[in-house]
């Protein structure tokens, strides 16, 4: 483990931007091009949301990861955690722009389907992460910032919802990416830290 | 008793076979140049454009076969299709096991040009080669008290991968009010631009009732039966408030989910527009009789 954490310290943390940016256009491209199938609007909506999914527990991953296997990822959390609001924000702008195109039930749908409600409220409770994903507003906040960025919880848990309501029928995999976020929320219960531990006693 | 009805859309109307297998491809170029608006005529707005055959055969719910869009093109062709029996029973006259060949050699094969509107907001335009289900009941001989007719799609685990997955109770069931399944605009498809349907998109027949939402119209049909109750249908046992049993297209009447009250045509690429969904889509002047007096918010 030493080895391979000594390895990661050597990668630059804006490897991890732009090799996390990339599918975004990569994708986009595909979509102009036939690559994604006959219909590509709902195509390019659902993998930039799965991918904002996958980062998602890739961030909630970096502290479980580290107490239990010793595996250091903390130098790119703020990349991951970055980069999984990219792709919240593309997922919203092509459901906004490309799929329901039209403003006035842009609005209605926000109030009147679950789904998109809980959707909505996810991107909403992730907005302040990212806007404080600064070194500033790190020095700014202090230990209040902690306590926001805290936040990433119920966000993870809204965004694996969201996935899971849209399903039609029973299906598996918006429910594995529900059990795996519960798991990694869970992981943080029973931690013998004061903060954290009062924090998710709050927030349960 | 075939040609009780005729199409609003001609062959005029029909992209010529060389032009609908090359029209991809002249998408894809124009496309990357940002042109893709250009390759439908100003004028064919109204006039509908039939999908191309990659399009109808490509974009597939087939849950038997998976739940993505693509997994029905992928995997149906592990579907058997020959020989295929379908039983008719119930309220007939003359049950039996009737072979899919002996059927077809009693039908009017005809083309239907039908707007095709998906329960997931999305539609196609599709030229079906099929005969009315009238005279397939009128073949086995409908009882007096025959009021619906049910059908079931082929359950074999065996030839559908999707099937070990308990997204929907198996086999997949639909059903239609008897005056429905009489009406002269529902066919059971048996090809697509003139070639047999392909496995995915419900080989070897498969119902198709324009004015409702695409789930009705069952696909790779092994029982008919006709029945004085209204039969359960799959969708409708697993989300009731979701899916009706009637499920006809109707803009005024949202899925709880998501709105109705337009739709995107599938083909018009990253920048297609949505347009409004109509009525019975589109065809309301022939099937609104069947619903008079109902109250088609309760009755959705």
């Amino acid at each position: 483990m030493q080895a391979i954490n000594q390895t990661l310290r050597r990668i630059p943390v804006w490897a991890i931007y732009l090799l996390g940016v990339l599918p975004a256009p990569w994708l986009f491209y595909l979509g102009l091009t036939g690559g994604l199938g006959i219909e590509p609007i709902e195509a390019l909506e659902h993998r930039y949301g799965e991918l904002a999914l996958q980062l998602l527990i890739a961030g909630l991953a970096v502290t479980p990861l580290r107490r239990i296997a010793g595996l250091n990822l903390m130098k790119f959390r703020r990349a991951i955690g970055v980069l999984t609001f990219v792709y919240v924000s593309l997922h919203l702008l092509v459901w906004l722009v490309l799929d329901v195109q039209i403003p006035s039930q842009i609005w209605a749908d926000i109030l009147k389907r679950p789904y998109i409600t809980v959707g909505m409220a996810a991107f909403l409770t992730l907005l302040p992460l990212a806007l404080t994903s600064n070194n500033w507003s790190v020095r700014r906040l202090g230990p209040r910032w902690r306590k926001l960025h805290r936040f990433v919880y119920p966000a993870a848990f809204l965004g694996a919802v969201h996935y899971v309501m849209l399903a039609k029928g029973f299906q598996i995999e918006p429910l594995a990416y529900l059990a795996t976020i519960f798991a990694l929320l869970a992981l943080r219960l029973p931690i013998p830290n004061l903060s954290l531990r009062s924090n998710n006693a709050d927030s349960a | 008793m075939a040609h009780r009805w005729t199409n609003t859309l001609t062959h005029a109307d029909v992209t010529p076979r060389a032009a609908f297998l090359n029209r991809r491809q002249v998408m894809v170029g124009l496309a990357g140049v940002g042109l893709t608006a250009m390759s439908k005529p100003a004028a064919a707005q109204d006039a509908l454009e039939p999908n191309t055959w990659e399009e109808v055969t490509t974009y597939n719910n087939y849950y038997e076969f998976g739940t993505g869009k693509d997994d029905p093109a992928k995997y149906a062709h592990t579907l058997v299709t020959e020989p295929w029996s379908v039983k008719i029973d119930g309220l007939v006259d003359r049950p039996g096991d009737y072979d899919f060949q002996s059927i077809l050699s009693e039908m009017t094969i005809e083309e239907r040009i039908y707007r095709f509107r998906c329960v997931e907001a999305w539609s196609m335009v599709i030229p079906w080669n099929g005969f009315e289900l009238a005279d397939l009941l009128n073949m086995a001989g409908m009882q007096e008290g025959a009021k619906y007719v049910a059908f079931e799609t082929a359950y074999r685990p065996e030839e559908m991968p999707g099937t070990r997955f308990p997204i929907l109770e198996w086999p997949y069931r639909e059903g239609l009010r008897l005056d429905e399944a009489m009406h002269p605009l529902t066919i059971m498809a048996t090809g697509i631009y003139d070639r047999p349907i392909p496995n995915q998109n419900g080989a070897p027949l498969r119902l198709v009732v324009p004015w409702k939402y695409g789930f009705k119209s069952i696909k790779s049909i092994v029982r008919i039966t006709l029945t004085e109750e209204e039969p359960p249908t799959s969708w409708n046992m697993s989300s009731p408030r979701e899916y009706g049993f009637y499920s006809n297209v109707n803009p005024n009447v949202d899925h709880p989910r998501w709105s109705q009250a337009s739709e995107r045509e599938i083909g018009g690429g990253l920048f297609a527009s949505r347009k409004p969904t109509l009525m019975f889509n589109g065809y309301e002047e022939e099937v609104a009789g069947l619903y008079e007096g109902m109250d088609l918010a309760k009755n959705y």
